[in-house]
C-alpha cells in the first residue's frame, strides 16, 4: 500500500507492508536513522518520534494508519553545525553515556516541553490547574516514558531543564 | 507479525458490520499492536476507526460526554476535566507513559486486554490466551495478579487506571451496535472471567463504543493513588479511586473503586456503605477494609496486596477526609 508523509519538512511516498511500524519506514525505507529501535514494544522510548507536534511511540504505530501524517524526527530538529538547544545542553551537561537512547530522550524532551507551556498537568503536580512547575522531579515523572540502560538520569535531566531555560531565554 | 487485512472505517455502519463479521478494531493500537507484534492476537481483518472522528469533548446533561477515540492525553489535560473530575485527570496521568496516553484513545483504554505475564508468554498454559489449556498463573509468579473476581481459570488484573476513575464517577458506556444504541454502566462493561478468561466484556457482536457518558461532577474531595514497583511508567500493583464527603466529622458519601487488585476495575458497595455514618478516622477505613478483603482469594506471591489494599484504603481516607494522623 503506498502512503505519503511528510517528515521534516519534506514530502515522501512509500510503498509498504501493511504491517510495518512507522519506526521500520523512517529506519529501512528512509535511511532516517536518528530514530532508534530499543524494544520495539513502547516500554523503552527510544523510538519517540512527534507526530503532528506530539510525541509517540513510532514502534507502536503501523504506517498505513498514518498516510498523510506530519512527523519530525531527531534529524529535522537540529544539524550538525546548528544544533537545537535541547541538543547543545545534552553535550555540555553530559546528557547521555552511550547515547543509544538520546534522540528519543531529545524528541520526549521538545514534546514534554510543549506540554509544559500549555499547562498540562502530571501526576505528582501539587494542582492539576496551576502552571506546572518543571521541578527536577516533574521533569523526572514526566519523562518516565523513556529509559536509559546507562542510567544518566541526573544529567538527562539537567540537560533538559538548562535547554528549557535557554529556550525561554530566546523567545 | 502475521499478514492481516486492512480497511479504514468509512463510517459507523461500517464498522459495525466488519466487527459482527469478526474483524478487529483499532484506534491507538498501543495494547493490540503490541500483542500483535508478538502473535498473541493475530486478526485476520483490522479496521481502523480513526476516521470516525469522535474524538470531542461536550459537556452534556451537567456532565460530560467523552468521545471514544479522544485520546488519553487530551481527555486529562482537558480543563473541565482538571477542575471537575480531578479523579480522572489523576488516573489517567499515573498510567502509561507521555508517548503512550498521546495515542491511547477512551475506548481502546476501556477495551484494553486484562491480562499478565502468562497471557503475554506463549510457552505457558492461559485460558485467557487459549481456552481451556489452564493457567500457570496459579501456582507460578503471580504478584501482579488480582485477588478479588478471579476464578480458578484465570487471575489476571484489569491494568487501567482510567477505567478505576470512571467507574467510581458512574460512568456510562455509549454503544450502538446492529440493535441500536444503549448505555451501559461501566461496571457492566466487564464480565468475571469465571470458565471464559477470553471473554472480557458484555458487548454484542456488532456493537461499538462511541462515547463514555460522565455524570454531573459528584460532591466531595476525589482523589487517586497508586502504589507500584517503580516511581512512574508502572502499572498499579493496587490502586484506588476516592471520592468521599464528610459533614460535621462524619463520612456522608463514599465511592471507592480499585485497581490492580480486582479482574475488572473493582467497587464494592458494601464496602462503601460500611463508611457511611463513620466519624473520620482509622476504624472507618478499618471497617471498609474489613468488607472489601473478606472476599479476597490470594495465590502466594500476591497475598501481599490484601494488606496493600489496607493500607490504601486508610491513605486515602486521610487524605479525602482532612484527618491528620
Amino acid at each position: 500500500m503506498q502512503i505519503s508523509l511528510n517528515i521534516n519538512g519534506e514530502d515522501h511516498k512509500v510503498d509498504v507492508d501493511l504491517r510495518r511500524s512507522l519506526l521500520d519506514v523512517l529506519r529501512h525505507d528512509l535511511a532516517l536513522t536518528g530514530t532508534k529501535k530499543g524494544c520495539d514494544h513502547g516500554q523503552c522510548g527510544a523510538c519517540t518520534i512527534l507526530l503532528d507536534g506530539r510525541r509517540i511511540n513510532s514502534c507502536l504505530s503501523l504506517a498505513v494508519m498514518h498516510d498523510g501524517a506530519t512527523i519530525t524526527t531527531i534529524e529535522g530538529i537540529g544539524t550538525a553545525e546548528d544544533l537545537h538547544p535541547l541538543q547543545r545542553a545534552f553535550v555540555a551537561q553530559d546528557g547521555y553515556q552511550c547515547g543509544y537512547c538520546t534522540p528519543g530522550q531529545i524528541m520526549s524532551a521538545l514534546a514534554m516541553l510543549t506540554e509544559a507551556e500549555e499547562g498540562w498537568p502530571s501526576y505528582i503536580s501539587e494542582s492539576l490547574e496551576a502552571e506546572p512547575d518543571l521541578t527536577d522531579d516533574e521533569i523526572a515523572e514526566r519523562m518516565s516514558g523513556n529509559l536509559c540502560r546507562c542510567s544518566a538520569y541526573p544529567r538527562i535531566r539537567q540537560s533538559i531543564a538548562e535547554a528549557r531555560a535557554q529556550m525561554r531565554a530566546a523567545k | 507479525m502475521k499478514l492481516f487485512d486492512y480497511h479504514k472505517a468509512t463510517g459507523l455502519s461500517d464498522a459495525q458490520t466488519k466487527t459482527a463479521a469478526g474483524a478487529t478494531l483499532i484506534a491507538g493500537g498501543t495494547n493490540l499492536l503490541d500483542l500483535m507484534k508478538l502473535e498473541i492476537q493475530t486478526p485476520e481483518v483490522l479496521v481502523d476507526i480513526n476516521p470516525l472522528g469522535e474524538d470531542e469533548i461536550a459537556e452534556q446533561d451537567g456532565g460530560l460526554r467523552v468521545g471514544a477515540l479522544v485520546r488519553n492525553a487530551a481527555l486529562a489535560a482537558h480543563p473541565l476535566v482538571r477542575q471537575r473530575y480531578p479523579v480522572l485527570s489523576r488516573a489517567l496521568l499515573s498510567g502509561a507513559s507521555g508517548q503512550i496516553r498521546n495515542k491511547a484513545t477512551t475506548a481502546g483504554n476501556l477495551l484494553q486486554r486484562t491480562r499478565c505475564a502468562y497471557f503475554y508468554d506463549t510457552a505457558s498454559a492461559c485460558n485467557k490466551r487459549a481456552p481451556g489449556s489452564g493457567c500457570d498463573a496459579l501456582e507460578g509468579r503471580n504478584r501482579m495478579n488480582a485477588i478479588l473476581g478471579v476464578s480458578e481459570h484465570c487471575i489476571a488484573a484489569h491494568p487501567s487506571d482510567m477505567a478505576v476513575a470512571m467507574v467510581a464517577l458512574d460512568a456510562e458506556v455509549a454503544v450502538e451496535g446492529p440493535e441500536g444504541a444503549r448505555r451501559i454502566a461501566l461496571e457492566d462493561l466487564y464480565r468475571l472471567p469465571q470458565d471464559r478468561p477470553d471473554q472480557e466484556t458484555t458487548l454484542h457482536p456488532g456493537e461499538v463504543i462511541t462515547a463514555v457518558i460522565l455524570p454531573p461532577p459528584p460532591k466531595g474531595r476525589q482523589t487517586y493513588l497508586k502504589v507500584r514497583d517503580r516511581a512512574s511508567y508502572a502499572f498499579a500493583l493496587a490502586s484506588v479511586a476516592g471520592i468521599v464527603s464528610v459533614d460535621n466529622g462524619r463520612i456522608t458519601a463514599a465511592a471507592l473503586a480499585f485497581g490492580g487488585i480486582g479482574a475488572k476495575p473493582w467497587r464494592n458497595r458494601a464496602a462503601e456503605a460500611a463508611l457511611l455514618g463513620q466519624a473520620v478516622g482509622p476504624q472507618a477505613a478499618e471497617a471498609a477494609a474489613d468488607v472489601l478483603l473478606a472476599d479476597a482469594v490470594c495465590h502466594g506471591d500476591n497475598a501481599f496486596k490484601s494488606a496493600l489494599t489496607r493500607r490504601l484504603i486508610h491513605r486515602a481516607l486521610r487524605e479525602l477526609t482532612g484527618e491528620t494522623a
